[in-house]
């Protein structure tokens, strides 16, 4: 028992990474409808920007704020520039112009920063928590965070002016559009928010991965897991499929035998299919239902 | 959450292709074939083995294509059929010295076997959840092949070399413009497979369920069979695929099928054209040659270029290849009436 508490622990630990990741995912799907596989890159862009600024002298928080904002317009402008004119080209284009904009943003930061690994400061200290040693301050910081911009993202959506457009433009862009509502700008600004949400992501897994141009391949995978088990319409759904990812992971890794680092992955995706062919929609998704 | 229930009509993930317009016209698949059987007397053995390499990853780009353009269905686990395919060839013929041309369909029925039975459970996702299922295949598939029990036959993680077949009879020819030639057939063979099953009863339910699948169950089409069929049919030509390369490239390795390969496929099938099967051979040209022609622009930058170039094309052709032969053909339609 004190075995399995300890590995739903560390799972719960893991699984804070994967839910701001899964986050991210959502608030983009949500807002223009497909899953953007550049997200993770574009996370670890930014991190690597505020890196950068606190390398320059910019304490922690000013970094974070700093870069915030600037990935925020970044998002925008990469919508506006790479993906308006996509607009009305099939959707597997557009899934082309993700992997494109993946091979670019990787290889330029590749450049800028090269591939050796980077230590990043955690604003929160690494100590044990509560004296458990399978979740360090860190850890425990990073859940906090998660579920504060949960939070923040259920007031935005339900109850501020903006947040309702947005809804309704991502749900009927047609009626949206008749009652007055940009729904082309509501695109972009989704882009920004989902682009601010990954760098806030980036910036609380860094500590943990470390940073390098590679580090969100892994985490992004999780990251997309989490979000279809939790169901991709809904932001709750991501941020719980996040933390279940983490325990699933940790737990076939422990429980069951002649599985190692290697064959978790595999084993957790496997787990995650058989939940989706019960509940296509993932766990919190809307069911949608189609008509002829 | 409570489940809302909303109306949607959707649109098609996938653009309805109509079928005539899947194909190249008698006159110019002419020219195209004696063109593929003239060029390698002129070229040199490299290039000979790239156009190997370009015919067998045309044939997994058209078996993508078969699944997608087609039936409508989304694949990103295409890489763990070919790894599948090349995996039974090699150790077909080095463990058990089978002459290569049976192992190859040997490896297209087991492929589709297991795509058949794979189609099974993802015919309850679509979309997205497709995607991700199809991916969990295409990463767990490099870890199987490292699987220790399987050690005997694959070699584990350093994988297993492959000996390049002679040309028969004592033809004078090298070894790789035998294999060449061989592929060519091959390829061909299934190419005209393909283009009739797109045009025959199954082939019209595949294109039914991709524009419709309500409709198309209205209709009295099998949804259930015809989506698993062409999981299979696509996984199969992908085995082939695959086991073609392992003839060429005379080697498999585990780490050689990873979702990379997918990932290339299926930007190979959206460079051509999605559901324009001569296009596949366009798509593979674009996964072999452009990553060369960035790093010969730029070593450090060759994944950024790479990126641009791959955004220039998708500017200019949303639709592919297929966009630039339609436009080729009104402008020789226009010609011809001055």
């Amino acid at each position: 028992m004190e075995l399995f508490t300890n590995q739903v622990l560390a799972g719960i630990a893991t699984g804070a990474i994967y839910a701001c990741m899964a986050l991210a995912v959502v608030m983009i799907y949500q807002a223009i409808d497909h899953l953007n596989f550049a997200q993770g890159e574009m996370a670890m862009f930014s991190t690597f920007i505020s890196w950068q600024l606190m390398q320059w002298g910019v304490p922690y928080w000013g970094a974070f704020v700093i870069t915030l904002a600037l990935s925020f317009v970044a998002g925008i402008a990469i919508e506006r520039i790479l993906f308006k004119p996509l607009a009305k080209a099939p959707v597997l284009t557009n899934v082309a112009g993700f992997i494109a904009l993946f091979a670019i943003i990787n290889s330029s930061a590749g450049l800028i920063w090269d591939f050796t690994i980077k230590q990043y400061p955690t604003p929160f200290g690494s100590s044990p928590f509560l004296g458990s040693q399978l979740i360090s301050t860190h850890q425990a910081g990073m859940i906090g965070v998660t579920v504060l911009l949960l939070l923040g993202l259920y007031f935005f959506f339900q109850y501020t002016r903006i947040g309702l457009a947005m809804r309704a433009a991502a749900s009927v862009p047609e009626s949206a559009r008749l009652v007055g509502i940009n729904t082309s700008w509501m695109i972009a600004l989704g882009w920004g928010m989902a682009t601010a949400i990954g760098a806030i992501a980036g910036m609380l897994i860094a500590p943990v991965v470390f940073l390098e141009p590679n580090m969100m391949g892994g985490v992004l995978i999780y990251g997309f897991a989490a979000a279809v088990l939790g169901g991709l319409t809904s932001p709750f759904g991501a941020v719980v499929g996040g933390f279940l990812v983490g325990i699933f992971e940790n737990l076939a890794g422990t429980y069951i035998p002649g599985v190692g680092n290697e064959l978790k992955l595999p084993i957790a995706l496997a787990l995650i299919i058989s939940v989706l062919v019960v509940k296509p929609a993932g766990l919190f998704g809307r069911q949608i239902v189609k008509r002829v | 959450m409570s489940a809302v229930e909303d109306v949607v009509t959707e649109a098609p993930a996938v653009e309805a292709v109509p079928k005539r317009a899947m194909t190249l016209g008698s006159g110019t698949s002419i020219v195209v074939l004696l063109l593929l059987i003239a060029v390698p007397l002129f070229a040199k053995n490299f290039v000979i083995f790239q156009l190997t390499q370009l015919l067998y990853l045309g044939l997994a780009v058209l078996a993508l294509n078969i699944l997608t353009g087609g039936s409508g269905q989304f694949s990103l686990g295409q890489s763990a059929f070919y790894g599948i395919g090349a995996y039974i060839t090699a150790v077909m013929m080095e463990q058990f010295n089978i002459p290569y041309f049976l192992c190859l369909p040997v490896a297209g029925v087991l492929c589709f076997g297991v795509g058949f039975l794979f189609g099974q459970p993802a015919l309850r996702l679509s979309g997205v959840y497709l995607a991700l299922a199809t991916f969990a295949l295409a990463t767990a598939m490099p870890q199987l092949l490292k699987l220790n029990f399987l050690e005997k036959w694959t070699g584990g993680v350093q994988g297993l070399v492959v000996t390049k077949p002679d040309a028969p009879f004592g033809l004078p020819m090298s070894q790789d413009m035998w294999l060449y030639y061989f592929t060519l057939v091959v390829v061909l063979a299934i190419y005209i497979f393909s283009v009739n099953l797109l045009r025959s009863r199954s082939g019209r339910a595949f294109m039914a369920i991709r524009d419709n699948e309500i409709a198309a169950s209205a209709m009295g089409v099998n949804v259930a069979l015809y989506k698993t069929l062409a999981f299979g049919v696509s996984a199969g030509i992908t085995g082939v695929a695959g086991g073609l390369s392992a003839i060429a490239v005379q080697f498999v390795a585990p780490d050689s099928f990873t979702i990379t390969l997918a990932i290339q496929l299926f930007l190979g099938m959206v460079v051509g054209g999605v559901g324009w099967l001569p296009g596949s051979i366009i798509g593979a040209a674009f996964i072999i040659f452009v990553p060369n022609i960035a790093e010969g622009i730029s070593k450090g930058l060759s994944g950024a270029v790479f990126g641009v170039l791959l955004f220039l094309v998708i500017y200019l052709v949303p639709h592919g290849a297929r966009q630039v032969a339609i436009l080729g053909q009104q402008f020789a339609g226009r010609l011809r009436k001055n």
